[in-house]
């Protein structure tokens, strides 16, 4: 049984249909990423399996329990769509950590008010989160005493914290320097290795090639080539999938 | 008359600036964060309908507002104001509340719309989001405007003496009647005084809040 099953995602905005019937299925320890030009819809996509928007029509379920239907959705009480958003995190291309918290305090600030576990539990597992993406010297630092990929880091862990079934990343690398950039795939990399599910949009095309079960190619809100990395980056069969391509080996070879 | 009679005599009137300025902020913070909600609304008409009132209260004197209150209701309702100081409490504290609310929407606003989501997806409540999220943020945005808008309530509170608050220029001006002009000039000093505290107050406040950027 797969983690997630998306059947017909649609959504607009006033007149522009941004999602046009996504579909797509994922099993437990799978890595997907999905890549497309700017304004494809991928960001859209991410908001609605978080419920930061609400899909027009279709239908999300997590191990095999419906979790959004868009006829039922706006019955369910605000408690029943927190719990069901609880199914996934999300990790924003702009971090978003809460500037007045330490370090520690952005990872256990959920956990906490969610009543995960007794708040010695919580600050345990949290430092061993700090741990793993390699910021032991920063718990009590504040995000503005941190570059932006140790920002990420932190946002990931916090993420992490609340252990989502299904973890989703938008674009993490793209707010960063360059040189910024390694540390934080790295670490998503290594979170690949140990079997998490995960969604990651990314214009990183080698980090998707290397890292990735399967990739989606999204263009104009619908999904244009699904497949192995193999399959997409060395054989793509849509013609949109292969300029799109080229235009990145261009972008990079400058 | 020494020294010390009017030093007493202006210090029972400031007093009554005191209160007023105490009172003011007690009710007119809250009620601005209520009515900066409404301004805010989803609700189309109700955020109109604050806007409107908001433009009133800002777009016209305080000195008018105090009178309005004062003599409206015994002039077209036959109840009149016996209490001065509740009446320019009421006039202040409407139109404080309409200041402060301008100067919460626009540190509410302010605010990235990515620290509601990020909280939005570690699955917290709404109330959650803006108590523990948002309102230290929120604080530490507003509090060079407000610091200035409390100050300049501090020295509006003498205002109350066109409803005969019996406030500290009043009780100057009742010397002045008697020739004597220096207790005018005096009141000053408690002005200065009581806003150089203020002004070390929210100092002190916004260092303690500069441990981090928002
Ligand atoms: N809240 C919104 N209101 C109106 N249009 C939006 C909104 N969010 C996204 N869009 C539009 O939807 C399209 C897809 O956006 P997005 O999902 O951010 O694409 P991507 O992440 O692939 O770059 C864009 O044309 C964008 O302008
Ligand atoms: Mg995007």
């Amino acid at each position: 049984m797969p983690v997630l099953e998306v059947k017909n995602i649609k959504k607009s905005f006033g007149k522009t249909d941004v999602l046009k019937g996504i579909s797509f299925s994922l099993e437990k320890g799978e890595v997907l990423s999905i890549i497309g030009s700017s304004g494809s819809g991928k960001t859209t996509l991410l908001r609605c399996l978080n419920f930061l928007e609400t899909a027009d029509e279709g239908t999300i379920c997590v191990n095999g329990k419906e979790i959004f239907d868009s006829v039922s959705h706006k019955n369910l009480t605000e408690n029943e769509i927190r719990d069901n958003r609880l199914h996934f995190g999300l990790v924003f291309q702009s971090f978003n950590l809460f500037p007045q918290y330490s370090v520690l305090k952005n990872i256990t600030l959920a956990p906490t008010l969610l009543k995960r576990g007794t708040p010695e539990e919580i600050e345990e597992e949290a430092k061993g989160l700090i741990e793993r993406v390699g910021l032991s010297d920063k718990t009590e630092n504040y995000p503005c005493q941190l570059s932006g990929g140790q920002q990420q880091r932190v946002a990931i862990a916090r993420a992490l914290a609340l252990k989502p079934d299904i973890l989703c990343f938008d674009e993490p690398t793209s707010a960063l320097d360059p040189e910024l950039t390694g540390e934080v795939l790295r670490v998503v990399r290594d979170l690949a290795n140990e079997n998490r599910t995960m969604i990651v949009v990314t214009h990183e095309m080698e980090f998707a090639k290397s890292v990735s079960d399967k990739v989606i190619f999204m263009a104009d809100g619908v999904i244009e080539e699904y497949g192995t990395p193999q399959e997409v980056f060395l054989n793509p069969k849509s013609p949109k999938t292969r300029s799109f391509l080229k235009k990145d080996i261009e972008t990079n070879a400058e | 008359m020494s020294f010390q009679q009017v030093t007493l005599s202006l210090a029972a009137g400031f007093l009554e600036n005191c209160r007023l300025f105490f009172e003011t902020l007690l009710f007119s913070i809250p009620l601005g964060l209520i009515i900066s909600f409404g301004s805010m609304s989803k609700f189309k008409p109700l955020s109109y309908l604050v806007k409107v009132f908001v433009w009133c209260i800002r777009g016209t004197p305080l000195m008018l507002q105090l009178f309005v209150v004062f003599y409206v209701p015994g002039l077209v309702f036959g109840v009149p104001m016996r209490d001065r100081m509740m009446a320019a409490l009421i006039a202040f504290v409407i139109n404080y509340s309409c200041y402060f609310s301008e100067i919460f929407r626009g540190g509410i606003e302010s605010i990235p719309k990515g620290q509601y989501e990020a909280g939005q997806v570690l699955g917290l409540t709404k109330s959650q989001i803006f108590f523990k999220i948002i309102l230290l943020q929120v604080t530490k945005r507003i509090v060079p405007p407000m610091s200035n808008e409390i100050i300049t309530l501090v020295k509006d509170t003498s205002l109350a003496r066109v409803i005969a608050v019996g406030e500290i220029l009043l009780a100057a001006e009742r010397f002045a009647g008697k020739g004597i002009i220096w207790p005018l000039f005096y009141t000053g000093a408690y002005f200065l005084i009581f806003c150089g505290g203020l002004t070390l107050l929210f100092g002190f406040i916004e260092k303690k809040l500069s441990y981090f950027k928002a």
